[in-house]
């Protein structure tokens, strides 16, 4: 979509010499305006690509990128060949799995159940607390988490209720993934909610007036009516979201992880921060990175043609 | 629209409307639990285990101590130069960018277009980035390394773009025709047509860098240098000894009483930290749902 207007007759776009002199001449303004996007973009885009160079390097930060010894494709070996890697991979699916199995239906059961609120004020003020979360920094959220969890906690005190022991539940493997998608539902559901909200919004009103006039109950108006008008959505979202399988973001697995949940909570983004950012092993964990990447962009460019395919519309 | 509601329906009416009334409480009660405490006495707080509903003792203790110490000071004055900094710097070069990139007469305009898009579908990661920005750009530590890296990015640009390509042409063709430069064109005729998506992404970049401290964290080495989410990171999170938490407080006070004030202290660090962010919210809410929808036409 991005470059779908078809904003310029294509014969006078030639990119023959004549016409590149004559158009630098003319848009000599427009070439300094665009000397910090284009820095920008290569500086901090494209020269880190290069730099991915360091995947197939035993890489010294003294050597530098160009100096440092080529070993092929050795730090991906050792990746693959190590433990980490089912665990990380597993991992970060599981989490990506439990995300659109449970996050994603919820967003548009909440909407949905939204739209069928009688009163536009109480609806308002639904829709403003309830993306107000998302407006709390990760941190903060993170910080909220650690004390309801510790061992004196707000949930930790209702768990032990029923389990009669008070740990930290950051420190239990087997309710790390629980804890993941809750904070997730709480600080994302609502704002998640509103392009399913507009699109509702969207539906034509007729459709329902005829529905009841031929007799069709509230719950029959919902299932044919207003799903069917919000499906091209509901497609478009999951298939990126599918697209999007392996790049779950770290921010809130590196604040809140330790040794202890690694087992559950390592995650692909959270193992190469480790590796190199704190174990400093560079050139593998570039590899990690890549191999991330890679997978990353086979999906996100097949879920695209799936969607272009079957809902006419797509990313690019 | 229904005038005649049968027994289900109003049913399913009553069990919606508690519902979200369930997702208000579910929503507010963490916050609630946060600022409750905040303003309750510190022993009694410490002996609390589940929820806290209401205040117990009223004292503002925990604000003083939290205002007492430099780092909250540092990191808010820290935290307020990045996020005008990024916002200055990547609006005037995002404007200008999105303006070159959206005249039709320019011939290169689709090229770096294409070459900027491809920046969202694949990236060199965290690690190369962090090795161009310490070793080539050798800006460890340094406040531009917080800065720089993340003032523009490809959505951002897109969305201005998109918008700007509304301008009709003939409006700044005749701006052309009577003399006006580009720059003239672009802030005194473009810019003021597409206020409120400028305004939409001003608010993302201004949300998003108040609330980031990854780079920060990365990139910055002198505790007087870091924004108030990394200080905020040190006092909820990763703080394990009493000295850390309580930053620059008078070093005087026993170790027993830090004790007692820990727990308050983080509670009151929440609520300064984010008090900013939701007095701001209200106004500006419908411009963060434009938000969603434009993004979402754009993908």
């Amino acid at each position: 979509m991005v470059n779908a207007a078809p904003t310029k007759k294509v014969s006078t776009r030639k990119y023959t010499w004549a016409h590149i002199r004559k158009d630098f001449r003319q848009n000599k303004a427009l070439f300094v305006m665009l000397i910090p996007t284009i820095a920008f973009f290569v500086i901090f885009c494209y020269m880190p690509m290069g730099g991915l160079l360091m995947a197939f390097e035993d890489y010294k930060p003294n050597l530098g990128i160009l100096g440092s010894k080529f070993v092929g494709l050795d730090n991906f070996k050792d990746f693959f060949t190590s433990i980490y890697c089912v665990r990380v991979i597993r991992n970060t699916i599981i989490l990506s799995l439990l995300q659109i199995c449970i996050e994603f239906p919820f967003t548009i059961l909440f909407a949905l159940l939204l739209n069928e609120l009688g009163s536009q004020k109480y609806k308002r003020t639904v829709q403003t607390i309830s993306y107000m979360p998302n407006f709390i920094s990760t941190v903060v959220v993170a910080g909220i988490i650690v004390d309801f969890c510790s061992s004196d906690g707000a949930i930790t005190s209702i768990i032990a209720l029923f389990t009669g022991s008070n740990t930290n539940l950051l420190s239990i493997p087997g309710y790390w993934r629980p804890i993941y998608v809750i904070s997730d539902l709480w600080q994302g559901v609502g704002f998640g909610s509103i392009i399913y909200v507009a699109a509702l919004a969207g539906i034509d009103k007729s459709l329902y007036e005829a529905a009841e006039i031929d007799g069709a109950n509230r719950f029959q108006r919902i299932i044919h009516i207003t799903v069917p008008g919000i499906m091209g959505t509901i497609m478009i979202m999951l298939i990126l979201r599918i697209g999007q399988m392996l790049s779950v973001g770290y921010e809130k697995t590196i604040l809140l992880y330790n040794p202890q949940v690694y087992e559950t909570a390592d995650i692909i983004s959270s193992f190469t921060y480790r590796k190199g950012l704190q174990e400093f092993d560079y050139g593998y964990s570039t590899a990690v990175s890549l191999f991330n990447s890679v997978i990353n962009l086979v999906l996100l460019v097949a879920a695209n043609a799936f969607s272009r395919k079957f809902t006419e519309s797509g990313l690019f | 629209m229904v005038k005649n509601k049968s027994f289900g329906s109003r049913l399913f009416d009553g069990i919606n409307i508690l519902f979200f009334a369930i997702v208000i409480v579910a929503c507010i009660m963490p916050v609630w639990h946060v600022v409750c405490a905040s303003f309750s006495d510190a022993s009694w707080v410490l002996n609390q285990t589940g929820i806290i509903w209401r205040i117990s003792g009223f004292n503002v203790n925990g604000y003083t101590l939290v205002f007492q110490n430099n780092s909250i000071w540092s990191g808010f004055a820290n935290t307020i130069l990045y996020v005008v900094a990024n916002t200055v710097l990547g609006m005037l070069f995002i404007v200008m960018g999105a303006y070159a990139l959206s005249r039709k007469s320019f011939l290169w305009a689709n090229p770096i277009m294409l070459a900027i898009s491809f920046t969202m579908l694949f990236s060199g990661g965290m690690i190369t980035s962090y090795i161009i920005v310490t070793q080539t750009l050798n800006m460890y530590d340094s406040r531009w390394a917080v800065i720089l890296p993340t003032c523009m990015n490809a959505f951002y640009l897109i969305i201005v773009r998109t918008a700007m390509q509304t301008v009709p042409d003939s409006l700044i063709e005749s701006a052309e025709l009577d003399g006006a430069g580009q720059f003239t064109i672009l802030f005194k005729i473009v810019l003021p047509l597409i206020k409120a998506t400028l305004a939409t992404v001003i608010l993302y970049i201004i949300v998003g860098n108040w609330n980031s401290w990854f780079n920060a964290m990365i990139y910055l080495r002198t505790r007087s240098k870091f924004p108030l989410q990394l200080i905020l990171r040190e006092i909820l999170i990763t703080a394990t000894d009493t000295a850390s938490t309580s930053g620059n407080i008078d070093s005087s006070s026993v170790s027993g009483e830090l004790t007692l004030y820990r727990q308050l202290i983080k509670y009151c660090t929440i609520v300064v930290s984010t008090v900013p962010m939701f007095v701001f919210y209200p106004f500006v809410q419908k411009y963060f749902e434009s938000g969603v929808m434009i993004g979402a036409i754009k993908g």
